[in-house]
């Protein structure tokens, strides 16, 4: 155990400080091409730059480099493979307007590693009731999973702080969870994507200074559905994500078909007078978790932001209890 | 209504675990023979067929609940 803490340590350094340092030179630089984008919940005409995803992706590959230099597992691999695709994905998105179908497609292809490195075990673990052996299931779950993440994390990525600062809650929960369920050496390998995520939120919350964009997005997705899988908790990584995947539900039950938030005409949420966020009545706007948050009443930003994230930690005591529970058979 | 949320929350873990224990208990038992070399490709096509059905099945509660909970909000 005390042999795996200074690979810990260090990963857990080197994204952070990555991703911390290098964003203020990427403002810079994105500020100069004028890669800038209005923040649409803001009074003043406010442009934040974007995208963020290089850098947080630039933070992952070398805290992920730093364990592969101690561990050499096919683990990692995968994870660094699958995670720098859906980067790349995210950025072409992010640079031009692709079709609905064009993300989960990508992203599909982008989980093959993580099969033809063979970083999977074909069990399924459920809480309480055991495993369950699905071999040529399990490829398709594979297939599926990263595409779900991916786009889950982007759909939430509606608010200053809201997609880095989930992700700061959800991967830390599914790191504790690893550790519950003893699987120390991902638990360690997954500790990067909360640091770099935490970073990140630094630059990322009210008032952003920058945009994760879909790259931000997608790497963070990602490399969430990849920890899950080769971690074996796939079940404990859906219920620490489940503020986002009802986010996810939401849309999908009411708008009833894959399409990009772009593409809706209905405004879910407007603003007040003084600026803060309301829901609307328009019956042809998504229901989306923001909008049922306001449905309450008006709510700043901030206010929105952080009801979102003690979901998120509601969410992630769950799947703790899940990662107990593991452990009891009935 | 952020009670509803959380609620909500809790029904979707609630039933993830049921699904879980339906998955374990009907799905890891099936096994096929008489086939040769195709039996485990037959008994995992069967296999995705049922966890498709449930996972239809887990939407179609799950979209119940949505409307239960947020009977007055969903009407915005």
């Amino acid at each position: 155990m005390i042999d795996l803490l200074i690979p810990a340590i260090i990963s857990c350094i080197v994204a952070f400080f990555v991703v911390f340092f290098m964003t203020p030179p990427l403002i810079k630089i994105l500020e100069k091409r004028n890669f800038a984008v209005k923040d649409m919940n803001k009074k003043e005409d406010v442009m934040v730059v974007r995208p963020g995803g290089p850098v947080i992706l630039a933070g992952i590959i070398a805290s992920e480099l730093v364990l592969y230099a101690f561990f050499q597992m096919n683990e990692i691999l995968a994870i660094l493979i699958t995670t720098s695709a859906a980067c790349v994905i995210g950025y072409v998105d992010d640079r031009k307007v692709m079709g609905g179908w064009f993300k989960p497609l990508a992203l599909a292809i982008a989980a093959i590693p993580i099969i033809t490195l063979g970083a999977y075990d074909t069990d399924l673990a459920f809480p309480l009731f055991g495993t369950v052996q699905i071999p040529v299931l399990y490829l398709a779950l594979i297939i599926f999973m990263i595409p779900i993440t991916g786009n889950t994390i982007n759909s939430i990525d509606v608010l200053n702080g809201v997609a880095s600062g989930f992700m700061v809650i959800a991967s830390f929960s599914l790191s504790i969870c690893l550790f519950i369920v003893q699987n120390y050496e991902i638990a360690i390998v997954s500790l990067p994507l909360g640091f770099a995520s935490l970073a990140f939120y630094k630059y990322h919350k009210v008032p952003s200074k920058i945009f994760p964009g879909d790259s931000g997005a997608l790497t963070l997705g990602a490399m969430y559905g990849a920890i899950a899988i080769v971690g074996g908790v796939e079940i404990i990584a859906a219920v620490a994500l489940l503020p986002a995947v009802i986010n996810s539900f939401l849309f999908l039950s009411s708008v009833k078909r894959v399409v990009e938030h772009r593409q809706i005409k209905g405004k879910p949420v407007e603003h007040t007078e003084d600026f803060r966020l309301k829901a609307t009545d328009d019956k042809k706007a998504p229901i989306t978790l923001v909008r049922l948050i306001l449905a309450g009443g008006p709510m700043s930003e901030k206010q929105v932001g952080f009801a979102i994230f003690k979901l998120t930690i509601f969410s992630g005591i769950l799947a703790v209890i899940t990662a107990f529970m593991m452990g009891v058979s009935l | 209504m952020k009670s509803g949320l959380f609620t909500f929350l809790f029904a979707m873990w609630g039933l993830i675990i049921v699904g879980g224990g339906i998955v374990v208990t009907i799905l890891g038992p099936i096994s096929i023979s008489g086939f040769g070399e195709l039996n485990w490709f037959i008994a995992s096509v069967i296999k995705a067929i049922i966890a498709i059905v449930l996972v239809v099945i887990w939407i179609l509660i799950l979209s119940k609940i949505k409307n239960w909970i947020f009977k007055k909000e969903i009407k915005l």
